[in-house]
């Protein structure tokens, strides 16, 4: 039986997040205290050392990126979290926020502090409008306390953009614009916020820094799997026993998150697919349950670890209903930049909704592949490239879900 | 509070736009149109961009709501708990349909996707409050709340 471990979630029930005291008596604002001792080098050296990866889904080295932000020359940088966490079926960025605050904002700190910023953003998703309050709050109590020293932090809301979650569309947002991606090369380390160097992280990236400073890089990097160590928080949705969420280190297989920690499959019923890490993740079969959850495992079966979603589907589901629905979903949220994403979704959606209506055949499952592809390497970001994921592999893995519904 | 105070509350704060959207939604329920052109002065750009940002993001409607809005989620975890059942116990229950508003100004049903509450689904919004677990026979006590 495989056991949590809590880095991020460490002070969960343990602390009053309207209450700054209870966190400085678990122990908080040490590694804050800690980095300001240390030279930014350094500190930046040790979180490239504790090779934590971007956990909002996209896994970059988060002190790589760091180091790209500290070393541009400008007259203001920015701190961002992004804290838009919009892929359905994940809800552990607000369990961070809604437990505690200050985990966040000491990460934030730590991060303006080694890359020379002083104004930070957190990108609330228009969703959590009841967390507005609590990070507000934590944001004065840390002020007030003279934690944050020339730090100053806002809290900025969304309005229900799923692409906002995209780097440069949150960025763009926070500027005041509709929220549609930048190309990139420039990134935003060098050229982000109103053009200056900034950082943009996800919640749980920041969540984990304080306590990489305090333990050092090299702790971290010791933890889970090696090349993507450290924890993940995932949160299960569908069939399962347990819908809960749980921290676990990243070297655990899909097979354990399904029937360690959600115990197992309701009511009897047999397993068919899990869907890991949002609605773009890819769709997984029974044969690969034992894949290890880190980044690059998960990137070699064709499937993601992304936000750590866990959405499983009992034998009686209909894979081809929820597969149509996905597409409805992407089709609502292109923003309608660049054609490939634009029109493709849109097609991939009337081609799902053909087939799912018994009006469909195997040449339009053909044409889905065709398509699907050229979206994965055409689209201008994250959310066009990825939409394709889950019509590719469940035409690869439950073909027979298909042909059940062609004419 | 009048449209042109809640807009120049957010003039001196870079990118306010959408700060100041969000503030008219809590006063107006949506964003009339006389707002959005003077949103596009206070913020100088254009009326077009102005209307743009309103018309990009799903919070925000140029179209008249009721007091409540009434988010349905439908999102894949929400879609195979039963958010089609919900959809049509409350449409049954204002006797309108998804889209619509009420005659007397109260609710607008409207659908989403996912607000992370998947940990109890179907979820549904209230004026942004979260309510777990939906189902037809919790709707008559959802609405009740609704003064």
């Amino acid at each position: 039986m495989a056991e949590e471990m809590r880095i991020v979630l460490r002070n969960y029930g343990k602390v009053d997040p309207l209450n700054i005291d209870t966190y400085l008596a678990q122990g908080g604002y040490k590694g804050l205290e800690k980095a300001r001792s240390m030279g930014t080098a350094d500190l930046i050296a040790d979180v490239k050392k504790a090779n934590l990866r971007g956990r909002g889904g996209a896994g970059f080295n988060c002190g790589m990126k760091w180091s790209f932000a500290a070393s541009a020359q400008a007259d203001q940088k920015y701190v961002i979290c992004n804290a838009d966490e919009g892929e359905p079926g994940t809800y552990k960025d607000r369990l961070i926020m809604e437990n505690d605050p200050q985990t966040l904002i000491e990460g934030m700190a730590i991060c303006a502090y080694a890359i020379g910023a002083t104004k930070g953003f957190i990108y609330l998703r228009g969703e959590y409008p009841f967390l507005v309050d609590t990070l507000n709050t934590a944001i004065a109590q840390a002020k007030d306390k003279g934690l944050l020293k020339d730090f100053d932090l806002e809290v900025r809301s969304g309005a229900g953009a799923y692409v906002c979650g995209e780097e440069t569309a949150l960025i763009e947002s926070i500027e005041g614009k509709r929220g549609e991606p930048r190309f990139k090369p420039p990134f935003p380390p060098n050229i982000g916020l109103w053009g200056k160097p900034t950082i943009v992280n996800n919640v749980e990236t920041f969540a984990n820094v304080p306590v990489i400073v305090e333990k050092g890089g090299d702790w971290y990097a010791a933890i889970g799997d090696k090349a993507y160590p450290g924890t993940k928080v995932f949160t299960l949705t569908g069939d399962v026993n347990n819908r809960t969420f749980f921290e676990v280190p990243t070297n655990l297989t899909i097979r354990q998150l399904i029937y360690d920690f959600g115990g197992g499959i309701r009511d009897g019923k047999k397993f068919k697919a899990v869907q890991i890490g949002g609605t773009s993740g890819g769709f997984i079969p029974e044969s690969l349950l034992d894949t290890c959850i880190a980044f690059d495992s998960m990137s070699a079966i064709g499937a993601t670890l992304g936000s750590g979603a866990t959405f499983v589907m009992d034998e009686t589901r209909d894979i081809v209903d929820i597969i149509t629905r996905i597409a409805g979903f992407f089709e609502h949220e292109s923003c309608g930049k660049c054609a490939p994403c634009r029109e493709g979704t849109a097609r991939v959606a009337e081609l799902m909704e053909k087939i799912n209506e018994g009006h469909g055949s195997a040449k339009d499952t053909t044409l889905l592949n065709k398509l699907g592809t050229v979206m994965s390497y055409s689209c201008l970001c994250g959310l066009g490239q990825a939409a394709p994921a889950p019509v590719l592999t469940t035409i690869k893995h439950f073909e027979a879900d298909y042909a059940a519904k062609f004419k | 509070m009048d449209y042109k105070e809640i807009i120049a509350k957010f003039a001196d704060k870079p990118g306010g736009l959408i700060e100041s959207y969000h503030a008219l939604l809590k006063e107006f329920s949506y964003l009339p149109e006389e707002a959005i052109v003077e949103a596009a002065k206070v913020f100088k750009m254009s009326t077009a961009e102005a209307y743009g940002v309103a018309t990009f993001y799903s919070m925000f409607s140029v179209k008249s709501r009721g007091k409540y809005v009434i988010r349905i989620c439908e999102s894949a975890p929400c879609h195979i708990a039963g958010a089609a059942e919900v959809v049509a116990a409350m449409e049954k229950e204002l006797g309108i349909k998804m889209g619509e508003s009420t005659a007397d100004g109260r609710f607008t049903l409207e659908f989403t996707e996912c607000v992370g509450q998947c940990q109890a689904t179907p979820v549904i919004t209230v004026n942004g409050k979260p309510y777990l677990d939906v189902n037809a026979a919790k709707i008559p006590a959802i609405l009740a709340e609704c003064k």
